[in-house]
């Protein structure tokens, strides 16, 4: 067991955790954020992606041990004041989800993806979004709801 | 008010998936509840030899395992297959039991036969390791060319042959074929995919020591069908007993049309230890598990004339129902295959014959299309080939043989009511700028590349569909679907239809067409779906139906729930029933010009009696309140049709296959949300494109799943696919009011035949078996190079 002191969604959070937690059992587990999702195991699919420090990483093969001091973000963390963020508005003007079961990562993703480049090419969002599988919308409507947020923002 | 239908509302869903506040299965957490983990067979076949629990029962946190044998002590039944076939010789199929944990032998790997609760996750782990299971090791059956000639899997089911079924007329076609001045011959694998719905499934049950209640919370996309199985084929509780909640369901695309054995035994053992269970299946279960689509082998003739008329068709397929057969298992490869065999062409003889065989492999049951993606794909590759042959281009050979007037009797099953097939190819050839082909072909071979053009014309039979029909074809239920609106007291509505959203967007068109027929602003109608304990039965989503079948019952019930409002505003407005007109969600009476609205009228209805300014007595024989449910049966299949025409560049010297420009043309009839529709087209190309280029569930010799990974089972991502071209042309179905045709699977229906054919158009007509991985395209390639040269 290891105490960490971590900030969540703007919120100091003190938690005593087993050495193999990991940073998505955290916060589906531990912290009831349930926004965060589980759709592989094996970070191939993109479901769990959160923010570590600003930088997007797939909650599900980080160790929430040596996360000690960090600040996360995650998808029920990303609107501010009840005001959706441009990029979950984008994705609802644009209908770049379905199921929804992939969104909170595409979101997270997506969000990192414009503090790195402001307004990114079509090849550009698809290649950034590789690692985030989505099973419903065939990504045509989720790279269009990334250029919508990258022209709101 | 402008009327909803037809416009692109944003979704009323969106809120709270973009938020993280979707509330899917695995989110949800009893207190005191225990955490399951199945034990399943490592082996493709084996016998049980005996499983010794003793250790593991000793493990810390364990609190129960169950094995096969308390299954079969407390008599609880297995899973069932949905449709009884007959084969051709009359005999009924040959199904064996699916016992929800094993007992006496395993048949695929995955096949659970025994499972751990415990209090912690990590402890049930810790102690399913402990588990001992003694397995006697048999030869598998893995491979399905060669199935029916190995040794019997189960007892009594010769040859592992379930049926041995016919649609049509083999002497008619006989006759059709020696009049033939060309037969042209094709040869497919139609690959097994695994559907991969990115929520892994899931159940959280929780049993009420007071009510005797179990509630199971579970991944599905039919909870009432659900609890119809667990209930009378299970006999884990009566259904009184049973609640069957599918909340937020991550993606289904007929993986979650099924009860499956950990359902079952998760209710029947939380009663058994009186503690809520929770079980969420990690990924590579889901792949091992999780019913698996398509794979077949066919052998398809095409009898054409020398100037492109087809006479008559041939369908021999061998379908691979895995171990067991499921729901949708043994209909998939015959009612749902067999009549779309001949595709969107007047042909005058076919038949399919389907022989459905079992393996060691995960069953197989429906995966988007189902059926109809397996038929298209053959009818249009072999057309393709047939242009080719005959030295035709594949847009003239495909409108010859169109039909070109509706009602039409299509050969071997369906009466389309409606389609306007040249119309939309004609829009499909133009927005894909079909005639600048060969310039782009110089382009991209002037870059040493080779560019393809594929073309695809479908129809589909969905919105399943006629109770009369489908149970005469063998279906153990009726089809139709249910819907309950209630107006509360002050004014507004809240839906329940029977069907399921898991991604379809339900809460956004049904509320669409409510506030149409109601004239009750959206923002105040609900759309409440997927509990047994909230609104009337229903039979689920799959096969396009939730709109053309579910979508239809709202609309009737709405129509009651106006009829009735039209004799209560006429007690009111002092005028009789006839003389009130509905308009705007406004009752008026004409001649008088009195109205009231909606909202009134339902309050009114609550309120039957006079008492200071209440004046609102009923009309006699109608009771208080406004609520109205209806059933829906429809009359007929509903036939979505298009045309799709792809580009492919290829790059010879690494086989990359660069999906360049997709062109889709659709007839949906009238589209309810075209933001959405487009968006299940959109989705619906990329499963298509995915059988294609990508997907490929694969077994070894021995009966493992190799491909039982996302790094080993090829899911397309946002990098391999393009933008796509959407159309759509209009002819409205006749056989529902709205005159709306399902959209669900049409994407997936026509992608996989449109881009192959692109392919095999990009190398010379060369055959290629799915899918075009880059690594067989290359080997084409390069076989193509040394014919080249030994040619010159």
């Amino acid at each position: 067991m290891k105490k960490i002191v971590v900030e969540v969604n703007g919120k100091k959070v003190s938690k005593e955790i087993q050495d193999h937690t990991t940073l998505s059992g955290l916060l589906r587990d531990i912290l009831n954020l349930t926004g965060t999702h589980i759709g592989c195991d094996t970070s191939q699919c993109g479901a769990c992606v959160v923010h570590v420090d600003g930088k997007s990483i797939k909650s599900c093969t980080a160790l929430a041990a040596d996360l000690d001091g960090s600040k996360i973000t995650t998808i029920e963390g990303l609107a501010s004041n009840g005001k959706l963020h441009p990029m979950q508005e984008a994705f609802k003007k644009m209908h770049g989800l379905q199921c929804g079961f992939c969104t909170p990562g595409m979101v997270m993703s997506a969000v990192d993806l414009l503090k790195n480049k402001k307004n990114p090419s079509d090849q550009e969002i698809r290649d950034w979004l590789e690692g985030n599988i989505c099973r419903c919308t065939g990504y045509h409507n989720i790279v269009a709801a990334v250029k919508e947020a990258a022209s709101k923002m | 008010m402008a009327s909803l239908v037809g416009s692109r509302v944003e979704r009323k869903e969106d809120k709270r998936f973009l938020t993280g506040k979707g509330r899917y299965t695995s989110d949800i957490n009893i207190a005191n509840q225990t955490y399951a983990i199945f034990i399943r067979s490592p082996h493709a076949r084996a016998k049980i030899k005996k499983i010794d629990t003793s250790k593991a029962l000793k493990s810390s946190g364990v609190v129960e395992i169950l094995t096969g044998e308390h299954i079969a002590q407390d008599k609880i039944g297995g899973l069932i297959a949905g449709w009884a076939i007959r084969s051709e010789d009359g005999s009924e199929m040959k199904c064996p039991a699916n016992p929800p944990l094993a007992k006496d032998s395993v048949n695929f790997v995955g096949d659970p036969v025994a499972v751990v609760f415990a209090e912690t996750l990590d402890e049930a782990r810790a102690a399913a390791e402990l588990v001992k299971v003694d397995y006697k090791v048999l030869k598998a059956v893995s491979n399905l060319g060669e199935a029916m000639n190995s040794e019997a899997i189960h007892d009594g089911i010769d040859k592992n042959l379930c049926y041995d079924w016919l649609l049509g007329d083999r002497q008619k076609t006989k006759e059709a074929f020696d009049k033939a001045d060309k037969i042209i011959k094709l040869d497919i694998v139609n690959n097994r995919l695994i559907p991969n719905a990115m929520e892994p499934r899931a159940c959280v049950i929780d049993y009420n020591t007071a009510s005797e209640e179990i509630t199971c919370y579970t991944t599905s996309q039919n909870p009432h069908l659900s609890r119809l199985i667990m209930s009378a084929f299970g006999g884990v509780a009566p259904e009184n007993k049973l609640r069957v909640v599918a909340p937020d369901v991550g993606g289904g695309f007929g993986s979650k049309i099924n009860l499956y054995n950990e359902e079952i035994v998760c209710s029947w053992a939380s009663k058994k230890i009186e503690r809520p269970i929770k079980w969420v299946a990690e990924r590579t279960e889901s792949f091992l598990t999780d019913t698996h689509g398509r794979d077949h082998i066919t052998h398809a003739e095409l009898a054409v004339t020398n100037d492109g008329k087809f006479l008559g068709f041939k369908n021999e397929t061998i379908a691979n129902l895995g171990a067991y057969a499921r729901v949708f298992g043994t209909v998939t490869p015959t009612y749902l295959f067999g009549p779309c065999a001949t595709g969107v062409y007047i042909m005058p003889a076919a038949y399919s014959n389907v022989k459905a065989v079992y393996t060691n492999t995960a069953p197989v049951d429906a995966y988007r299309g189902a059926g109809r993606p397996e038929a298209t794909y053959t009818i249009e590759r072999i057309v393709d080939k047939a242009a080719m042959e005959l030295g035709m281009d594949p847009i003239e050979i495909r409108m010859k043989n169109f039909p070109t007037e509706f009602p039409f009797k299509q050969t071997l099953v369906h009466q389309i009511d409606s389609g306007d097939y040249v119309a939309g190819l004609n829009k499909a050839k133009e927005m894909a700028d079909y005639d600048g082909f060969s310039t782009r072909k110089k382009e991209s071979e002037s870059k040493g590349k080779l560019r393809g053009i594929g073309v695809t014309s479908y129809f589909e039979a969905c919105g399943i569909a006629p109770s009369p029909v489908v149970m005469m074809l063998g279906c153990g239920v009726g089809l139709w679907e249910s819907a309950e609106v209630r107006f509360n007291p002050t004014g507004q509505v809240t839906v329940y239809t029977g069907s399921h959203s898991h991604g379809q967007s339900h809460q956004t068109t049904f509320a669409q067409i409510a506030a149409d027929e109601l004239g009750v602003p959206i923002e105040n109608i609900d759309v409440v779906h997927g509990d047994t304990d909230k609104g009337t039965f229903g039979m689920g989503t799959y096969g396009s139906r939730s709109l053309t079948v579910g979508g239809i019952a709202i609309v009737n019930a709405c129509k009651k729930i106006v009829n009735k409002g039209k004799r209560i505003a006429a007690k009111m407005l002092e005028a009789s029933p006839d003389e009130v007109d509905f308009k705007n969600g406004e009752f008026v009476v004409a001649k008088s010009n009195k109205k009231k609205t909606i909202g009134e009228v339902a309050f009114a209805s609550y309120l039957p009696g006079v008492r200071d300014e209440v004046k609102s007595p009923l009309p006699e024989g109608d009771e208080p309140g406004l609520i109205e449910s209806s059933f829906f049966d429809p009359a007929n299949f509903s036939f979505p049709a298009g045309s799709h025409i792809c580009e492919v560049e290829i790059d010879p010297e690494t086989g990359h296959v660069k999906l360049d420009k997709y062109t889709a043309v659709d007839d949906f009839g009238t589209i309810v949300n075209p933001l959405i529709v487009e968006g299940q087209v959109h989705g619906g190309l990329a499963q298509g494109i995915g059988q294609a280029l990508y997907e490929n569930a694969q077994y070894d010799d021995s009966g493992q799943l190799i491909t039982a990974s996302y790094m080993d089972y090829t899911m397309p991502r946002a990098d391999d696919l393009p933008d796509f071209n959407l159309g759509f042309t209009c002819t409205k179905a006749t056989t529902n009011p709205l005159g709306v045709k399902g959209c669900g699977e049409a994407g997936t229906i026509a992608a996989t035949p449109t881009v192959m054919n692109a392919v095999i158009n990009a190398l010379g007509g060369k055959e290629i078996s799915l899918p075009a991985t880059a690594e067989k395209v290359w080997k084409a390639c390069k076989e193509m190079k040394k014919t080249n040269a030994e040619a010159a």
